[in-house]
Formats: C-alpha cells, sequence, structure tokens
C-alpha cells in the first residue's frame, strides 16, 4: 500500500468543452428502448398475418384510417412550430399551436375508440377472438398508450403556457417532448403501413 | 472549496469524525437518498442477499442430486428451485451487481458529480429491488393463500406453453412475468442513465478515447440493453396479455406459436450473456494494468471488440434452438455468426496476455482473480465454440454439458471478475481494505470448488445426463460424477460465507485505505475513500487516459505519447 499523493490536477478553465444536452440524449435512448418494443409486436403481427383459425379477417373488418391519421402526421408539424414558436419568445403563439397539436392528436385518439368500438359491438372482433384480434389490439393499443401519454405531456406544457410559466428558457424541455411526439408519429406510419396497407 | 487555487481534489487520510446517527435518520438518508454512490452500494447489497439466497438454492439440488433416487426434494420443489435459482441470479444478482459498480464507478471516473438523471437513478433502483421482493413473496403466498400460488416452477426461460393457463395454474407464472417486468423496467432506466451521463456529463478534457474502458464498455453493455431488454419486456406483455386478456400469442391450441415465444425470450437472453460479461472485461480492463504496473495493451482494438462484440451478439440468438428444427439455412446461419464472436472475444483475451507481458506483476487478491478469470474464461469460450457447432449441439443440447458450459461463463468468468472488482474498489467504497489474508483462503477455495462443481459436470452430460431431472437411476453410470460436483458446490459455498465474512469484518476493523492504496490511475482514486456526496470538490481537467499517473509522474506523463 503505498502513501496517498497529493493529487493537484491543473485546471485550465477557459478550455471550451462543450457537450450535448442530457434530456435530448435520454430522450434518444428512450425512443430506442421503445423502438425495439414496438419492432417485436410489429413481428409478431407480420409472423400471425393470415395465421388466424377463425374469422373475421383484416380484410373484412378494417377500414382505413385516412382522416385520423392525416391529423396525427400534421400534429407533429404543429408541435414543431410550437417549439420554434416559444424558442423566437412568442409565447401566445406557442400556446396556440400547442392547443392545435392536443386537439389534432384527441382527434386521433377518438377515432381510433371509434373504430375499436365497431369492432367490438358490430363486428364481433376482441382481443379473444382469434390471432388477428390479439396482434391487432396489442400493437394499436401499445401504439395508442403512447399517444395517450404523449397527449397528457402535451396538455400539461399547454397548461403551463397557458399560465405564462413556459418561457424561451424552457425551449429543450419542450424539444425533448416534441420527440417523443414525432416518435409516436413515426411509429404510426410503419404501424399504418404493416395493419392496414400490407395486412389487409 | 475556501482556497481559490488550481487544486481540484487534495487527498487526506482523515476522516472527517461524525456524530452518531440515530438508525431511523440513517435509513431514511438511505431510502431517500439521489446519490450514485449509495445507490450504487445499495444495489451492490441487494444483489450479494440474493446471491447467498439463489446459492442457498443451488445446493439444495446439489444435495438432491448427489446420489441417485434421492427424496430430499419433491420433483414439484426441484422444478421450483431451479426456476428460481436461475431467475434470481439472472435478473436480481447478475444485472443488480454489475449495474451497481456501473452506477458507483462511471460517474467518479469521468469525473461527475452525479449521474445525468439522479431521481431516475432511484426509481429504477427501487423498481427493480421491488421485482426482487415479489418474485420471492411467491415463496410466502404458498399453495392457495389468497390464490397467490406459488414459487414459478416454468424455468427461467418460461417456454410456452409450460406458462400458458392450462399448465400454469394459479398466480405462480404471473408473480415470474412481473417481477422480470419490473427489472426490466428498472435496467432500462439505469442504462439510459449510464448512456446519458457518459455522453453528457464527462469532465473538461474526457474525450471518448480518453474514457477508462470500463466507461466505454458500460456504454456498450447499456446501448445493448435498450435493444436486448426491451424486447423481454415486450414478450412479458404479450405472457400477461396471454394470461389475463386471453390472447393467443403463444397459445397453440388457437394458431399461437410456441417458437416465437422461444425467438422473443432469446433475442433478449442470449445478448444478456454478452451485457453481463462486458461489465466484467470492463472490471478487468481496470485490474490487469494496475497490477501489472502497465498501460492496458490495444485501447482502441479493446474498444473496437467490445463494440464488434455488442453488434454480433445481438444476431447469434437462435443457436439455443439448433435442436427445435429451424432448418439447415437457418442452423448454419447462427453456427457461423455464433463462431464469429470468438474472434472480438480473442482480441481482448490477447490484449489482457500483452498487458501481463513483461509487467512487474502483483498477486494481490483481485489479481489472483483477475489471473483465474482469464484461464475459465478461455476455457468457457472453448466449449462454447463447441456448442456452436450445431450438429455436435444435436448431441448435447439440454444435458449437462450445457450446464456446465454456461456455468463456466457465469461463474467462471463473471463472478470470478466481480470478487476480483470487490477486492480492488472495496477500499474505495468504504475506505477499509479487504484483509489479503482471508481473501487468499477465498481465493483458493473458490477455485478448488468451482473446478471440482463445474469440471466434472461436464461428463455426466457427455455420458447422456439431461438436464432439469430431480432424480436418476443408479445404473447409469453418473453417480461418482455428481456427487464430485456436489462436494466442489459445498467448497464454494464456504468460500462464499468467508467472503460476506471478511467484508463485514473488514468494514469495522480493516486498515484504512487512504485515497489510493493501489497507485492506480483513473479519476476515482483523487478524491478520499469513500468519496463525499458531491464526488469531486472541483470538477477535474484530464489530458490523457491516465490522469493520476500524469500527476504522479510529471517527468513521464502520457500526454508526450498522444
Amino acid at each position: 500500500m503505498s502513501e496517498a499523493v497529493a493529487a493537484i490536477i491543473p485546471h485550465n478553465a477557459d478550455e471550451d468543452w462543450k457537450l450535448p444536452s442530457r434530456g435530448i440524449v435520454g430522450m434518444a435512448c428512450l425512443i430506442l428502448a421503445e423502438a425495439s418494443i414496438f419492432i417485436i409486436f410489429v413481428v409478431a403481427y407480420i409472423f400471425y398475418l393470415g395465421k388466424s383459425i377463425t374469422g373475421p379477417t383484416p380484410h373484412e373488418v378494417l377500414t382505413l384510417p385516412i382522416l385520423t391519421s392525416i391529423c396525427l402526421l400534421s400534429s407533429s408539424a404543429t408541435v414543431h412550430f410550437a417549439v420554434s414558436a416559444l424558442h423566437a419568445g412568442k409565447q401566445s403563439m406557442c400556446s396556440l399551436w400547442l392547443a392545435l397539436t392536443v386537439l389534432l392528436g384527441g382527434i386521433f385518439l377518438a377515432g381510433t375508440a371509434q373504430e375499436w368500438y365497431h369492432l367490438i359491438y358490430h363486428d364481433g372482433l376482441t382481443i379473444r377472438t382469434n390471432l388477428f384480434g390479439t396482434t391487432f389490439y396489442s400493437l394499436v393499443g401499445l401504439h395508442a398508450s403512447h399517444v395517450i401519454v404523449g397527449l397528457f405531456m402535451l396538455a400539461l406544457a399547454l397548461v403551463f403556457s397557458l399560465r405564462g410559466d413556459l418561457t424561451s428558457r424552457h425551449t429543450e424541455r419542450l424539444e425533448v417532448l416534441s420527440l417523443y411526439w414525432h416518435f409516436v408519429d413515426a411509429v404510426w406510419v410503419i404501424v399504418f403501413l404493416v395493419v392496414y396497407v400490407l395486412g389487409r | 472549496m475556501a482556497t481559490q487555487s488550481p487544486v481540484t481534489a487534495v487527498l487526506d487520510k482523515t476522516q472527517a469524525s461524525q456524530p452518531p446517527r440515530l438508525f431511523l435518520a440513517t435509513l431514511h438518508e438511505w431510502v431517500t437518498t439521489v446519490d450514485h454512490k449509495k445507490i450504487g452500494l445499495m444495489y451492490i447489497g441487494y444483489a450479494l442477499f440474493f446471491l447467498v439466497v439463489a446459492g442457498f438454492e443451488a445446493i439444495l439440488m446439489r444435495i438432491q442430486l448427489a446420489i441417485p433416487n434421492n427424496t430430499f426434494v419433491s420433483p414439484q420443489a426441484f422444478n421450483r428451485l431451479f426456476t428460481m435459482h436461475g431467475t434470481t441470479m439472472v435478473f436480481f444478482v447478475g444485472m443488480p451487481i454489475l449495474f451497481g459498480f456501473g452506477n458507483y464507478l462511471v460517474p467518479l471516473m469521468i469525473g461527475a458529480r452525479d449521474m445525468a438523471f439522479p431521481r431516475l437513478n432511484a426509481f429504477s433502483f427501487w423498481v427493480s429491488a421491488f421485482g426482487g421482493s415479489l418474485l420471492y413473496f411467491s415463496y410466502l403466498g404458498g399453495d392457495g393463500l389468497y390464490g397467490a400460488g406459488s414459487a414459478p416452477d416454468v424455468g427461467w426461460f418460461a417456454y410456452a406453453p409450460l406458462t400458458a393457463r392450462v399448465f400454469s395454474p394459479g398466480h405462480s407464472t404471473d408473480y415470474w412475468t412481473l417481477a422480470v417486468l419490473l427489472s426490466g423496467i428498472g435496467n432500462i432506466g439505469t442504462a439510459l442513465n449510464i448512456v446519458a451521463t457518459t455522453i453528457c456529463m464527462r469532465c473538461p478534457g474526457m474525450k471518448l478515447n480518453r474514457m477508462p474502458l470500463l466507461v466505454w464498455l458500460y456504454l456498450v453493455t447499456s446501448m445493448m440493453v435498450f435493444v436486448a431488454v426491451s424486447p423481454l419486456t415486450a414478450a412479458q406483455i404479450m405472457l400477461l396479455l396471454d394470461r389475463y386478456l386471453g390472447s393467443h400469442f403463444f397459445d397453440t391450441q388457437a394458431g399461437g406459436s410456441a417458437v416465437l415465444w422461444m425467438h422473443f425470450f432469446w433475442i433478449f437472453g442470449h445478448p444478456e450473456v454478452y451485457i453481463l460479461v462486458l461489465p466484467a472485461f470492463a472490471f478487468a480492463n481496470e485490474i490487469i494494468p494496475v497490477f501489472s504496473r502497465k498501460a492496458i495493451f490495444g485501447y482502441p482494438a479493446m474498444v473496437a471488440a467490445s463494440v464488434g462484440i455488442g453488434f454480433i451478439s445481438l444476431s447469434v440468438w437462435a443457436h439455443h434452438m439448433f435442436t427445435v428444427g429451424m432448418g439447415a439455412g437457418a442452423n448454419t446461419f447462427f453456427t457461423l455468426s455464433t463462431m464469429v464472436i470468438a474472434v472480438p472475444t480473442g482480441i481482448k483475451i490477447f490484449n489482457w496476455l500483452a498487458t501481463l507481458w513483461g509487467g512487474k506483476i502483483r498477486y494481490t487478491v483481485a489479481m489472483m482473480f483477475s489471473v483465474g478469470f482469464l484461464f475459465q474464461f478461455l476455457i468457457a469460450g472453448l466449449t462454447g465454440i463447441m456448442l456452436s457447432a450445431s450438429p455436435f449441439d444435436w448431441q448435447l443440447g439440454n444435458s449437462y454439458f450445457v450446464v456446465a458450459h454456461f456455468h463456466y461463463v457465469l461463474v467462471g468468468a463473471i463472478l470470478f471478475m466481480i470478487f476480483a472488482a470487490f477486492y480492488y474498489w472495496y477500499p474505495k467504497m468504504t475506505g477499509h481494505m479487504l484483509d489479503e489474508k482471508l481473501g487468499k483462503w477465498h481465493f483458493w477455495l473458490f477455485l478448488i470448488g468451482f473446478h471440482l462443481t463445474f469440471d466434472f459436470m461436464h461428463i455426466p452430460g457427455i455420458l447422456g445426463m439431461p438436464r432439469r431431472i430431480y432424480t436418476y437411476e443408479a445404473d447409469r453410470g453418473w453417480m461418482l460424477l455428481n456427487m464430485i460436483t456436489s462436494s466442489g458446490a459445498f467448497f464454494q459455498a464456504i468460500a462464499t460465507l468467508l467472503f460476506v465474512y471478511n467484508m463485514v469484518w473488514s468494514y469495522f476493523k480493516g486498515p484504512i485505505a487512504g485515497a489510493d492504496p493501489w497507485d492506480a490511475w483513473t479519476l476515482e482514486w483523487s478524491t478520499v475513500s469513500p468519496p463525499p456526496a458531491y464526488n469531486f470538490a472541483t470538477i477535474p481537467t484530464v489530458e490523457s487516459r491516465r490522469p493520476l499517473w500524469d500527476l504522479k509522474h510529471p517527468e513521464d506523463p502520457d500526454t508526450r505519447y498522444e
């Protein structure tokens, strides 16, 4: 065991040392992990395509949710405008764009609710009916649960913004939230293609 | 800091005397802490607790198998024992102990004051710890108390359709699923934290190519957690849906597939081996150079090999399924991809040997465990290559040969390096040295026990003894071999208890360690032992891979060679 040496580490104060933001890196990691979860559900969906022993089949019951998809995808743009507005210091514009984002996301969610209501009570398709029901409700439901979480956070940001607590100092935080929302939208593109285009 | 001098950390040996604290106040402090060091120690503490529990389960199994036609435990109890032993060792010993060290060391080694998200860190720990408690609560539930079912008996792999409601009534499988799900959420949170800390919290001058190899390996491990543990979480959600909502993911009666569960499970399960072994490599990367008095040989090659292992390990999962009947194409692909992993692993072994070559080797207990690791990991890798050849695997799949192989990796490589890490970093964590004499007893007893158990376990496997059987007939010729295997388990148990005793004794009576007892080179040794809550009085600046070497040897700093 050696004697402890007095460690004197020279500190160079004027060295330029910039590192990425914690929030963005953390969200990127979360998105990577979430993407892996979605991939497993998508793989299960594709694996069980056409393997249901009983009906109903996707072709019989699914209709393309064009309108609600347009709403969800355009909300990606509105949340981006909200971040830009906040960055520029235009708080009321930020509130407006956030409100529009929440509205568009809400329309999408209402569309999913209506679709599920129709499938369950008119077509008799539940999660226990067949493999299509199993994989459909779990994949679309996983996405819908992410939409709910995102909407909750966006609504919270909207409340803060309306109260005037959201200022340009918080741009980065809103950007982290918008990253999550973009991810939810990107997943919907995959789900839409796999479930409604390829699966039908 | 009161002084304005450019001094960052002064190594003093004096321990600040603190007034005695009430028990409740101390408990409250630990439960509510967000300090990465305390969370790291809690991870390590609860992992050690479960190590003893799961080791006890292993001993019970070895007593049952020591002689033929034994009735020490019932077949049902035996199934529960191996399920709980495997699940506990992987999820509640291996992962938490390695993440515990990561939690403790990563911020110290990169010169940061804490993790990037301290509260997420505490959340991840408590979620994981709750998962472990939940798993063992199933034992307390007993058969049918409040409909609680009892300990899971489906194996740690929980193959479908064993886990279906018909084959697994009660709630034992639900306990297993929820416990593993919770530990997975905790692991993903911790991994996220480690990545964000490593990327965003490095002290000035700590460029990526100056990071200690330990930090690099934890970065790779954490990235693997995102792409390996998340699929397991997804599969657990599917299993819960199957069991609670009546969906048909793994229900073969409704067209579902049992093989799909195997794929999903092993997409997690194989990378998991590397998630566990990469931190063990990380410890070797720090310990071997310090006790050889040489800088690690081939730093860039070590980093590249680690990243390579991370990538390749994602494409080898189906070598667990050669005996399922996947077809020649899949078997060939997974045979080759498994064999390719030997290349980066070989690079690592040669680099460690080159580090030892010509070094002034000090055989401390930490170094002895590291050298044992080198040999045993080599043998584990060789039997791994044997098993990766699918025709050979068809003969030995699900035999004791496989059990011997993976225990060679998990105990012979990973647990040996965990022990080495304890002997190396215990002085930093507690301020006291572990007793070297007791440590040598621990090492030799454990080494003998390990080889008695797992060397001899290969042979009954070759002779045809299957895994997971609770007893066997006397005329098979496995009797003596099983007896030797079981006796080795007792050596390991005694050695582990000796180690636990050593830790408790040294905490109170061990010699004071000082800040830098091993004359080491990385930043954690520049602060006092144990480090204060804020780690460093002033955030250090580094100019090479071995900042403390530069300080101690200003005439020959590493910076000259960069």
